[in-house]
């Protein structure tokens, strides 16, 4: 290969490599030395999880056909799943669980844990099948009655999911039951009330940590979602001083700091967590608002991270990608679509907010439609959307 | 009441695991012949799982911990993996073990190679790893032969994947070399500039011992024509003599001529009494430069049973590109062959600028030195 060749390849290659740093993985390499570090555990053997997960799956390794021993470590592993933000250990539940799901008739606790991670995997509908199969053998079952209530609600079936609510006053605490229905009633039209409740329900003793968790921070995200900072700010704050991690809170608090143009408190409170993708993505975009040099690394890190979701083509991950490529890449032609399509799979408040933004970003008022019925029909008291739709409604004029 | 517990923390999260992505492994796959060289990237934190990575249990896992776990490593993950090629098994030799990093942290990167009976027509690949602790784990799969590239996610529900090597390759072969050919003509400077010498001229025509822009330009495309014809016709019979290996010159040789030509064609541009037909030039110094798209040709590893097909697929790339550059220069050429800078400028000093370059080609390939500093 002569020389101009040569140099017009390597130029070609280096813009092809720069375009892809931090993208792409690198090149294989041989560690030069023993101790470099080369990856971080969730867990060091010695934590009190760990140990705890160890005894678990000793205990079911003496004995693999026991039912109860296999649902108990599957469920650990579920709630791992959750305060890790690490899907590895959905994938560990349904290794466990799968002896009993090829069975011809699989035993209700089985089929639940199903439902669960199907939920997560965002398969509703099938999800729903395992959960009334459930019913239909055990008709007191609380827990597949709630699961199968927040999947109907995600879906914006409000009617079905209130249906869904009314089992658990026969079969479960009072708490629980009023907590079902208001969360409905929180995003249709009647906030006021349903803080009214949740509020009562937190002066209640009896109600557990975990639950307490729950309700209060569908409490602060029904505040958020009026207007009332103040008292979603009390709320998130409280929930976070009891030392629980969950990513769902974080992302809640999160949205709610970057709304109030708290990016500082933002930073603060996400430093630590880029290895969630929901997490990392609130983070760059409050780097993005502060203009901070990290900004750059995190988008390329989210842009990989989306890649590689589509490259094992699974993607749980839309409503994220279409508020990634719609804030942080501005990209709101290829933002649309992919809002669109979560639509078409879950329905809450954030759903609604992604399609609306990117729908008045593209120019595409007619894309917003769809939000703007939902909004209409359900009377959905949230003061974001109110004025995008207002926005939408303007601008189609 | 723990039921309900449990209950409440499924409705808190409906949203998936935000994370990086469940666990996938990545390979890819090269078959040769008889033989597939393959890299394998499992994830650590995967294989810390399966066969415990962290010995020292601070949580880390170093090289050391990885370097030392090297053949329990390597005996794990080949004893899930078989490839098949006509109903016999092909026997993996395990090379070196290194690292990297994919987004979702670190893996380590197992190379290998494994060797079938025979020539492999079809190839079965067997992949079962992890799926027994993980089921949501996926092997991510990149196969790829001289002529085509195909992709593959093994799954728990779909463990064994099979690939025809000759599958689609004829029209696959056809696109490969037509884009190589295509590409040879626009990124090898040497034969561009060649043709660009012989046409500058071409909007112009000698009267007097002058040059006059030509009346027409049905007159400026029959010149393009017959040096653009003279110099295909050429270049494609070298291209087919040197392919088929009835001939055969020293690349040093073929490369140094190249440049020749063009410094030649300069200088004839500079003193056209040299000849006037340069058609004939175009033919001379065609047949060099065919045995440099020859070079490329086989530089590219040329399948035996489709080397007429891809021989073609290629000459039709390089005459596409050339065509592609007549094209988008003629008409150029042609409106400005009247301005009186076009003769100075385009054409002298030009015909210059290309002789010093080439000259710097030139002594770069005969010296075998190199001039520019990359």
């Amino acid at each position: 290969m002569n020389r101009s060749r040569l140099i017009m390849v390597l130029t070609w290659m280096g813009w092809h490599m720069l375009s892809q740093t931090l993208v792409a993985s690198g090149q294989p390499f041989h560690p030069a030395d023993d101790e470099q570090v080369l990856e971080r555990l969730s867990f060091n053997p010695t934590d009190p999880v760990a140990r705890e997960i160890r005894a678990l799956r000793r205990n079911l390794a003496k004995n693999p056909h026991h039912l109860e021993s296999a649902v108990h470590l599957a469920t650990r592993y579920i709630e791992l799943s959750r305060s890790e933000g690490d899907p590895r250990f959905l994938g560990k539940a349904q290794a466990i669980l799968t002896p009993w799901w090829q069975e011809s008739n699989p035993p209700p606790p089985a089929l639940l844990l199903r439902a669960t991670i199907k939920q997560s995997a965002h398969e509703f509908d099938s999800a729903l099948v395992d959960l009334d199969e459930v019913l239909s053998i055990q008709p007191s079952n609380a827990q597949a009655w709630l699961t199968k209530a927040s999947i109907l609600t995600v879906q914006a079936k409000y009617d079905d999911a209130r249906r869904a609510c009314q089992p658990l006053a026969r079969f479960t605490a009072r708490h629980v039951f009023l907590a079902c229905l208001s969360d409905i009633a929180g995003v249709t039209g009647q906030a006021a009330k349903s803080q009214m409740v949740l509020r009562e329900l937190l002066a209640h003793p009896v109600v557990s940590d975990p639950e307490r968790m729950w309700i209060s921070t569908m409490s602060a995200e029904i505040a958020a979602r009026t207007g009332d900072a103040e008292a979603a700010d009390r709320s998130f704050s409280e929930i976070l001083k009891t030392g629980a991690k969950n990513q769902y809170l974080l992302g809640a608090y999160a949205d709610f700091l970057l709304d109030r143009g708290r990016h500082r408190d933002v930073i603060t409170l996400l430093r630590h967590e880029t290895r969630a993708d929901g997490l990392l993505l609130r983070l760059a975009i409050a780097e993005q608002a502060l203009k901070l040099p990290s900004f750059q690394d995190h988008v390329a890190t989210l842009a990989a991270r989306f890649a590689a979701s589509r490259d094992r083509g699974t993607n749980v991950h839309v409503r994220e990608e279409a508020r990634f490529t719609l804030v942080l890449l501005r990209n709101p032609q290829e933002a649309l679509p992919l809002a669109q399509m979560n639509w078409k799979v879950q329905r809450e408040p954030a759903d609604a907010r992604i399609l609306l933004e990117s729908a008045l970003a593209a120019g595409n008022h007619a894309a917003a439609k769809p939000a703007l019925d939902w909004l209409r029909t359900n009377h959905v008291e949230d003061w974001h959307l109110q004025r995008l739709a207002k926005l939408v409604q303007q601008e189609s004029r | 009441m723990r039921h309900v517990i449990f209950a409440i923390l499924i409705v808190l999260f409906v949203q998936p695991a935000w994370a990086h992505k469940p666990s996938d492994s990545y390979m890819s796959l090269t078959v040769q012949e008889a033989q597939i060289s393959g890299q394998w990237d499992i994830a650590l934190r995967d294989l810390n799982d399966a066969i415990g990575l962290d010995t020292d249990d601070d949580g880390a896992i170093s090289w050391g911990e990885v370097r030392t776990k090297h053949a329990e490593i390597a005996s794990y993950a080949f004893s899930r993996l078989k490839f098949q090629s006509s109903e016999a098994i092909c026997a993996i030799a395990i090379g070196a073990q290194l690292a990297d990093h994919h987004t979702d942290g670190a893996y380590a990167v197992l190379q290998f190679i494994a060797t079938c009976p025979a020539e492999i027509q079809h190839l079965t690949i067997d992949y079962r790893l992890l799926f027994d602790m993980d089921a949501q784990h996926k092997g991510l799969l990149r196969l790829s032969n001289q002529t085509h590239n195909q992709t593959a996610i093994f799954s728990q529900e779909s463990p064994v994947h099979s690939f025809t090597m000759g599958e689609g390759s004829v029209w696959q072969a056809v696109r490969l070399y037509l884009r190589e050919g295509v590409w040879h003509i626009w990124l090898g400077f040497d034969h561009l500039l060649f043709l660009v010498t012989l046409l500058v001229p071409a909007v112009l025509i000698r009267q007097g011992g002058q040059w006059k822009a030509v009346p027409d330009f049905a007159i400026a495309l029959r010149e393009v024509v017959s040096i653009v014809t003279a110099f295909t016709v050429a270049h494609s019979l070298t291209l087919s003599l040197a392919t088929f290996g009835l001939i055969w010159l020293p690349s040093r040789l073929v490369e140094s001529a190249i440049a020749g030509s063009v410094v030649l064609a300069g200088i004839a541009n500079l003193y056209p009494r040299i000849t006037q037909r340069r058609w004939l030039m175009a033919f001379g110094f065609g047949l060099i430069h065919g045995f440099g798209f020859a070079a490329v040709l086989s530089d590219l590893g040329l399948p035996t049973d489709s080397l007429l097909l891809s021989l073609i697929s290629f000459n039709v790339g390089v005459e596409i590109g050339q065509l592609a550059i007549v094209v988008g220069l003629l008409p150029l050429a042609y409106a400005v062959r009247d301005s009186r800078s076009y003769q100075p400028l385009v054409l002298r000093a030009g015909s210059i600028a290309i002789i010093l370059v080439a000259l710097a080609w030139l002594a770069e390939r005969v010296l075998d030195i190199s001039l520019f500093s990359v």
